[in-house]
């Protein structure tokens, strides 16, 4: 597979990654400190068409395709994780599915709110008691003339605290089960609708995790996304696409320790000479490089098998998640041993890396799920 | 490994210390940064603070096995405390207790062993990490005094010990041969402890610098002999490393504790995480992979006790234990899943705890360093 980007795809890459440099990484430790949602950047970003890269032009949005996205996100991942997710979960996890699912009012309304970052999207799927397990979750809505009536309470959610526009999950015919699951837009200050306490959390520390909490929240009928009983399909779905994302930053995330690792390795000295000639030292550069490489040409293979049209991809996102994942972990635990004692501090920025590493791993379907997902397609022969 | 009923008595006892005293402050600790005074008082009383010291100096009068299933049973709870035991009897105590002369021991290690003073260890520099021959401090005698000058860093306990063990060169064209071994009391004039670091782990302990401008301490507080510093402090870390090893498996074991109890709880798909093959695997590989580093650690702390050299031995038990314990801790937070990344369950601490026994007294790299050299020769 040639993975020559075209023109277009190589000025985003780059115009991304000045921004990144310039704007992102000066205050990356000190949003991951204080928490803050860095809705300075997200706004710049907006101007820039970054919060709608698959958003069609006439709503607002960049009108690329995924592979762009891929690039954005893994450009801005290098530097910042948390303004990486934040950016990847309003395109793939909300605008992709309102684009994909949404009927035309719904596209108007809410695509050029999400491209322009006037408002920012989140995504409620997970439940306290539904994690891998989606279609175990609690949430109900209720069509009740006009409004249907939504309880359950919604946690992990990226974006959650700052968001404005929330596609969420819920059972509006239990005892069909997965068949009986809706989808729905739900906006801020929609009667009945609250969010939980900021989570304190190990890495991506800035995205405004939260819990999203439905008590007889009022969510207006034309609000639904699809068809009632669509929900399963469009989570599905929507997770093909966004897995491919997820592995784009974990890729960023690792390619950023990396050339942290290079940097310090050519700068610091032990026994009269710089440690890049030692050997441990090269084989652990030559690993993370090696493994960077292959996650890449994964997750750009997934992006390019979407942008293709090719209609069933879960087994090449999985994959790329999975491996692009697996990858980050080892690369950032590399490149604190290589900063060794510094890398443990929070003076140099593997340190961060190390900690937001941990949830590539875990969220839009932890390793193990991506592994079923993978054998699934192998065995079912699709 | 099958132990003598002494020590699963002892282990027993430290074991009802960490899950009643030191269990309740490990994640507090760990999200302030507050050192547990507290903690390190009820270690001292329980004699946890001088295990392997004779009781003449005011030791316990146990053995290094004893000691190792110490530092175990607290890491599994807290490595903070773990490693703050650790850094004080083989960093601060050891090398006054085995290079220091009669009076020195009758002076220094009575208190540091009781566990009225803390003790520390000042070795690594800005520029000497793994290459701790490239140390830049000096020393210089002048009259009765040794002046030294120069910054230490990442130096555990470093602002709060009373008692610290440095190493200082006296000449540095003489390479690790030019360096010697003092101990500075706090309070020595022209020493301070510099900044703290702000770290990923282990939080619960103080790492800081040890800035010395001018320090006088008395000619006396010489360590062993001049240009002896490196052979102490080569001797040091043999011991030291079978404690790492020792925290290592602790916090492995204690992440493998709370991933069976989640396992067990937590239901996905109608069924108990613990019917799921993939789990089962990582817990499997945990258990196998703690397992073999628990026989490492104490059979170095063995051999340690029947007075052998363990170089090799306490190298590769710092190396594999310090290794298994970064993949049971990353395991640990995969089976907890996003929960695992909140400071409601104790493994996103434990992950990030474990780093640190892949780095401190001497990196995975520098164990296999020395694990080839004692195999293959210089």
């Amino acid at each position: 597979m040639d993975f020559e980007l075209t023109q277009d795809q190589k000025l985003i890459q780059d115009m991304v990654r000045r921004f990144a440099i310039n704007e992102l990484e000066p205050v990356a430790a000190e949003i991951d400190r204080t928490r803050e949602f860095p809705w300075q950047n997200i706004k710049k970003m907006a101007e820039l068409g970054l919060l709608g890269v698959i958003v069609p032009e006439q709503y607002g949005g960049a009108g690329l395709d995924f592979l762009s996205l891929a690039l954005v996100i893994e450009e801005i991942s290098k530097v910042c994780a948390s303004t990486g997710v934040i950016v990847a979960v309003n395109n793939s996890l909300v605008a992709y599915p309102i684009l994909n699912f949404g009927n035309g009012d719904q596209h108007k309304k809410y695509l050029p709110l999400l491209a322009k970052a006037e408002k920012i999207g989140a995504i409620g799927l997970t439940e306290p008691n539904a994690g891998s397990d989606v279609a175990a979750f609690e949430s109900t809505a209720v069509l009740e003339g006009d409004h249907y009536r939504l309880n359950g309470t919604k946690r992990f959610i990226t974006n959650g605290r700052e968001a404005g526009v929330c596609i969420v999950f819920a059972y509006t015919d239990k005892s069909k089960g997965h068949r009986g699951m809706s989808a729905f837009v739900v906006e801020d200050g929609t009667p009945g609708f609250s969010k939980g306490e900021h989570e304190d959390l190990m890495g991506l520390r800035s995205t405004g995790n939260c819990e999203l909490i439905f008590e007889d929240a009022r969510v207006p009928k034309e609000n639904l996304l699809g068809e009632e009983g669509q929900g399963f399909k469009i989570a599905m779905h929507t997770l093909d696409v966004s897995r491919i994302d997820i592995g784009a930053q974990a890729v960023g995330i690792a390619q950023g320790a990396l050339d942290a690792a290079v940097k310090y390795a050519k700068e610091r000295k032990a026994f009269g000479q710089s440690i890049s000639e030692f050997q441990f030292i090269q084989g652990m550069l030559a690993e993370m490089a090696t493994q960077i490489m292959a996650a890449r040409l994964l997750v750009y293979h997934a992006a390019v098998v979407k942008d293709r049209g090719v209609p069933r991809f879960s087994k090449e996102s999985s994959m790329a998640k999975w491996f692009a994942s697996e990858t980050c972990m080892n690369a950032v635990r590399m490149a604190v041993q290589v900063h060794g004692g510094y890398g443990y501090s929070k003076d140099y920025a593997v340190e961060r890396f190390y900690r937001d590493a941990k949830v590539m791993e875990i969220y839009e379907g932890t390793s193990e799920i991506q592994k079923v997902v993978i054998a699934r397609s192998l065995l079912q022969g699709t | 490994m099958v132990l003598d009923t002494k020590y699963q008595r002892f282990r027993d006892e430290v074991r009802e210390f960490a899950t009643q005293v030191v269990a309740p402050k490990a994640s507090h600790i760990d999200q302030t940064g507050e050192f547990s005074w507290d903690t390190a008082k009820e270690m001292g009383r329980m004699g946890l603070l001088g295990i392997p010291f004779p009781k003449k100096y005011g030791g316990a009068g146990l053995d290094h096995l004893s000691y190792a299933i110490a530092v175990e049973e607290i890491s599994r709870v807290c490595g903070s405390t773990g490693v703050t035991l650790a850094a004080h009897v083989s960093l601060g105590c050891y090398p006054i207790y085995a290079s220091g002369t009669e009076k020195q021991k009758r002076k220094f290690l009575p208190p540091l062993l009781k566990g009225d003073k803390i003790g520390s260890f000042g070795l690594t520099e800005p520029n000497a990490g793994s290459d701790a021959g490239a140390t830049e401090t000096t020393a210089e005698l002048a009259g009765d005094e040794w002046i030294i000058n120069g910054t230490k860093r990442f130096i555990t306990s470093g602002a709060i010990a009373d008692t610290m063990v440095i190493t200082a060169t006296q000449d540095r064209s003489k390479g690790v041969h030019g360096i010697s071994a003092f101990i500075v009391e706090k309070g020595s004039p022209g020493f301070s402890p510099g900044r703290e670091e702000e770290k990923l782990g282990l939080r619960g302990s103080i790492t800081s610098e040890l800035v010395f401008e001018d320090c006088r301490i008395p000619k006396e507080n010489l360590l062993g002999q001049e240009y002896e510093g490196f052979k102490i402090f080569m001797q040091t870390l043999d011991g030291g490393r079978i404690s790492i090893g020792a925290m290592a498996l602790g916090i492995g074991q204690g992440a493998l504790d709370a991933s069976i109890e989640y396992a067990q709880n937590r239901v996905q798909f109608g069924k108990p995480l613990r019917k799921f093959q993939l789990i089962q695997r990582m817990i499997a590989d945990m258990e196998t992979e703690i397992s073999a580093a628990r026989h490492l650690v104490y059979h170095a702390a063995m051999l340690k006790d029947g007075g052998e050299v363990v170089t090799k031995e306490g190298a590769m038990a710092k190396l594999y234990a310090s290794e298994a314990c970064m993949r049971a801790t990353s395991a640990a937070i995969q089976i907890h899943g996003c929960r695992g990344l909140t400071n409601a369950y104790p493994v996103e601490r434990f992950f990030r705890d474990a780093k640190l026994t892949e780095i401190g007294e001497g990196t995975s790299e520098i164990m296999r360093i020395v694990i080839a050299r004692e195999i293959l020769g210089r």
